[in-house]
């Protein structure tokens, strides 16, 4: 365990791709079976035990250290399991012969079958005996808050490295592979046939796109983009396949590979041709698309009834094809995928499956104008369920993960306004130094004459340049301290204006304002502005109606 | 008398009223008492200044010759009378030439340990407890989140670095002012014979380190090296040097930072660290509580860095303690650089 956790530790500070191949390589090529079975698995997510609650990390922690102390520690670390796997006290252990620490697999497999009632103790007896970084792997893997930032791909990569193969040879047979991997780990040393993928069904990975920045469109070709719709629903996987029997197994999976096909009994019979579709589970009703809240009725549930099935008749929206029958079809540029994903749908004939329509467009200008009006550029009366376009190179092989420059979306535009600074805090994790948790207000007419009024609170969108920058006006303007919130100034000629963006607006009774934003985020810093310059209550209210209206 | 009427904070840094001197002030004073090197705790432009003879001349490497009006040096256990109080220097395990000071007046003893760690260091005299009536401790890593553990694991983590990526250079940005030092004569220990790079602005107080008899073996200047030939070696570089361009004569530099700061993952992260390297110059967390339950003081005083944990440990051991509000003490892994980029040019 101490080793992964070394690993782990060193991944997430390494920013360089292959760097981070030959470390991964490196410690599958020094650790035995079957830990580094499941380190492969933990990397790429295919570890499966019920995760540890952080109330519970938080007990045993509170039954061995100073609750004044903790407190302090973990306002300055930020983060759960760092602050207990750093002041976890060291073990006073009886006699000479100490257990050694436990291997990943002992972890692994212990908590699988553990108990609840046992885990407590479990965790204590193995925090004792790992070293820090061994006890942050630790609580990060039993609370399920392992972010290591690597993708599976990668993981895989640095197997393949292992035995000089093609990546994409594990990607084929990795459906039909468990932890902890040794037939896998035998045929890349050489000691072993190549495992056969014998699901009929199998999921494959899916393809993310970036979100793209108006800088970005300078460098890009409208004439080497297709653009679809970005549909407000539920990214699936949707196969079929013929078992050995020859059986046609039909099976619909999450982004993230799980299985969820029998919340959706309603689509499977609907999937009669084998192949795999990448598409948006919505809810159609007389053909016109639902929005997201209506799909969330669908989601979640233990048991689906025919009334549900019923009110909220699922459909699949397919805009890519993995595979089409014993094809594999990722290797092909998109444009052709399009073109198979066409005549596969035509062939299907099925009312709940259809086809993404394309948007039209010769330049971005005319895109911008189709994704702010997408009713009058095709999307008729679905216009709703539209959040905004997405952008996909001809050329792009599928390719799982987040690849560069292949596919982007490109969402509708936020509102924005121009808000006063009014407290600061200090962020957590990484930013626990910085003060990086942002209210900001607008101006309104009180009682006192002109205040400004809380409206919301941010805590993303700047740069670290940026960060920096606000991070020492806070220090230099503080006006109050009041525990971790520092007051900053905000009179009319003095303070800092922030331009904000946010998704959505609502009224809350619950805000002084009688407002709330949805995803509020600092998109510029206006230093340019004076504060008295800055937006008034009565904008947002505006924004509200605007909304109510539509 | 009450430790009070000895030592006072005051704006200038801690005076000693009775003594008619003030220890580590930020501000010029007519009579000075240093305890180590390091530039906020030495500053330049005091009357006389009584401190031992390897901070005096670091602090002559820094400000020049004249840096006082009038200089005397003190060795560890040596007691002098400063007005009515009696003056004595113990080492503090921080730097070379580190020491504590503690300082008697009618039966009542008050040490003032400046920075210190209780941890080996190869490069400097080995800290001393000094029973005493009132400790004043420094609390930089004042939380129980900070265990630095062994330094010579640390080291192997680098040289195993060293050893898995041969064709890049290990970049170790470190406290010019024996935290370099350290980390260079951790790597002997651990048998690293190959010549060592170094910054243009460690240079001269690394020559100053040997020539004052600490082993460091082959150093060389990093400047006039090809970038080619600076594959698979380590080089020193003070902190903010290994984020800015002087990094670019590198080849693909793994950046690594030897700092107690690097505990925190999140500190770490915010500066690019590759290759976090927890030594620490200060104490730990169980080095600042065990050092106090060991000098027997029923009062601390707790001075820069964190210093609500600390006082509320010593207060919950039934201890008299209190933060003094002392300013101008920083943390000077965090200060340094200014002076370095303008050594490089
Ligand atoms: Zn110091
Ligand atoms: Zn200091």
């Amino acid at each position: 365990m101490n080793r992964f956790a070394e690993l782990l530790d060193r991944l997430a500070y390494e920013p360089g791709r292959n760097n981070k191949l030959r470390l991964i390589t490196a410690y599958f090529r020094d650790t035995p079976d079957p830990d580094r079975g499941y380190a492969l698995a933990a990397l790429t997510g295919a570890l499966s035990f019920k995760h540890a609650k952080p109330g519970l990390i938080r007990d045993l922690i509170m039954d061995r250290a100073d609750p004044v102390l903790f407190g302090l520690s973990y306002d300055y670390v930020g983060d759960l399991s760092e602050t207990v796997a750093l002041m976890w006290p060291k073990a006073v252990l009886a006699g000479h012969n100490n257990p050694p620490p436990p291997s990943l697999s002992e972890v692994v497999v212990t908590l699988r079958t553990l108990g609840k009632t046992d885990l407590p103790k479990q965790l204590a007896r193995w925090l004792d005996e790992l070293d820090e970084t061994g006890r942050w792997a630790l609580l990060k893997l039993v609370t399920g808050a392992m972010r290591i930032g690597i993708s599976a791909r990668l993981a895989k990569t640095a197997a393949a490295a292992l035995g000089d193969k093609d990546p994409h040879e594990i990607e084929l047979i990795w459906p039909g592979l468990a932890p902890p991997y040794l037939d896998l780990f035998a045929w890349l040393e050489g000691r072993g046939d190549k495992p056969v993928n014998r699901d009929p069904a199998p999921f494959r990975p899916v393809m993310l796109a970036h979100a793209i920045e108006d800088s970005d469109f300078a460098s890009l070709d409208p004439a080497d983009f297709i653009a679809e719709w970005k549909w407000d629903g539920i990214r699936v996987q949707a196969v079929a396949g013929r078992d050995e029997r020859g059986q046609m197994q039909a099976r619909l999976y999450s982004r993230t590979g799980e299985d969820i096909t029998k919340s959706f009994p309603d689509l499977a019979p609907s999937l009669r041709l084998p192949g795999a579709i990448d598409g948006e589970l919505l809810v159609l009703r007389e053909g016109r698309v639902q929005t997201f809240n209506v799909l969330q009725q669908r989601l979640n549930r233990k048991v689906v009834s025919p009334k549900l099935m019923k009110d909220f008749p699922i459909h699949l929206r397919a805009y890519d094809l993995l595979g089409d029958d014993e094809n594999d079809l990722r290797e092909l540029p998109f444009a052709e995928r399009r073109a198979h994903l066409e005549t596969f749908i035509r062939k299907l004939d099925d009312p709940r499956i259809d086809l993404s329509p394309t948007v039209d467009f010769d330049s971005w200008e005319a895109l911008m104008a189709a994704r702010a009006d997408p009713a009058s550029a095709g999307a008729g009366e679905d216009t709703e369920a539209v959040e905004g376009v997405m952008l996909k190179r001809r050329d792009a092989p599928y390719l799982p993960g987040r690849p560069k420059g292949q596919w982007w979306k490109w969402k509708r535009d936020p509102h924005i306004i121009d808000a006063v600074l009014m407290y600061a805090q200090r962020g957590h994790g990484k930013r626990s130094s910085y003060y990086s948790d942002y209210t900001f207000g607008v101006w309104t007419k009180s009682e006192d004459g002109e205040q400004l009024v809380p409206v919301g609170k941010a805590y993303f969108g700047f740069t670290d340049e940026e960060l920096l920058q606000i991070d020492r006006f806070v220090r230099r303007n503080t006006t109050e301290k009041f525990g971790p919130v520092r007051h900053v100034v905000h009179e009319p000629d003095q303070g800092l204006v922030l331009e904000v963006a946010f998704e959505g607006l609502a009224r809350s009774p619950r805000h002084k304002s009688g407002v709330a934003m949805r995803f509020p985020r600092i998109s510029r810093l206006r230093w340019d502005k004076p504060p008295r310059e800055a937006d008034r209550l009565e904008t947002l209210e505006r924004m509200l109606k605007d909304v109510a209206a539509n | 008398m009450r430790p009070h009427d000895i030592l006072l904070p005051v704006a200038a840094g801690l005076c000693c009223k009775p003594g008619g001197f003030h220890i580590d002030p930020v501000r010029p004073v007519e009579r000075a008492v240093i305890t180590h090197g390091h530039s906020d705790h030495a500053r330049p432009g005091h009357g006389a200044v009584l401190a031992t003879q390897e901070t005096l001349d670091m602090m002559r490497l820094r400000y020049g010759d004249n840096f006082a009006r009038s200089t005397q040096a003190i060795r560890y256990g040596e007691e002098i009378r400063l007005g009515d109080v009696k003056v004595k220097f113990h080492p503090a395990g921080h730097v070379l030439g580190s020491a504590q000071i503690a300082v008697s007046c009618n039966g009542l003893c008050i040490v003032a340990s400046g920075d210190y760690k209780d941890a080996t260091d190869p490069t400097c005299t080995p800290f001393e407890v000094v029973p005493c009536d009132v400790f004043i401790t420094e609390a930089t890593f004042g939380l129980p989140v900070f265990r630095h553990g062994d330094a010579a694991d640390e080291v192997k983590k680098l040289l195993a670095s060293v050893t898995l990526f041969p064709e890049r250079a290990h970049l170790v940005g470190a406290y010019s002012l024996g935290k370099a030092q350290r980390v260079i004569a951790l790597l002997r220990e651990q048998g690293y014979d190959a010549p060592i790079y170094l910054h243009g602005a460690m240079e001269e107080i690394t020559h100053y380190y040997q020539s004052r008899g600490v082993a460091l073996g082959e150093l060389r200047p990093v400047k006039g090296v090809k970038k080619a030939d600076l594959a698979g070696t380590i080089a020193l570089a003070p902190p903010q040097a290994t984020s800015d361009i002087w990094t670019r004569r590198f080849p693909d530099p793994v950046t690594a930072f030897a700092s107690g700061w690097m505990r925190v993952r999140a500190r770490a992260r915010q500066r690019g660290i590759e290759l976090p390297l927890v030594i620490s110059d200060h104490a730990d967390w169980d080095g600042l509580t065990a050092t106090i339950a060991a000098t027997g003081a029923g009062e601390v005083w707790v001075t820069h860095g964190q210093e609500d944990a600390l006082v509320h440990w010593c207060k919950s051991r039934g201890l008299a303690a209190r933060p003094l509000d002392l300013v101008g003490y920083g943390d000077e892994e965090e200060s340094e650089a200014v002076a370095a980029d303008e050594a490089e040019g």
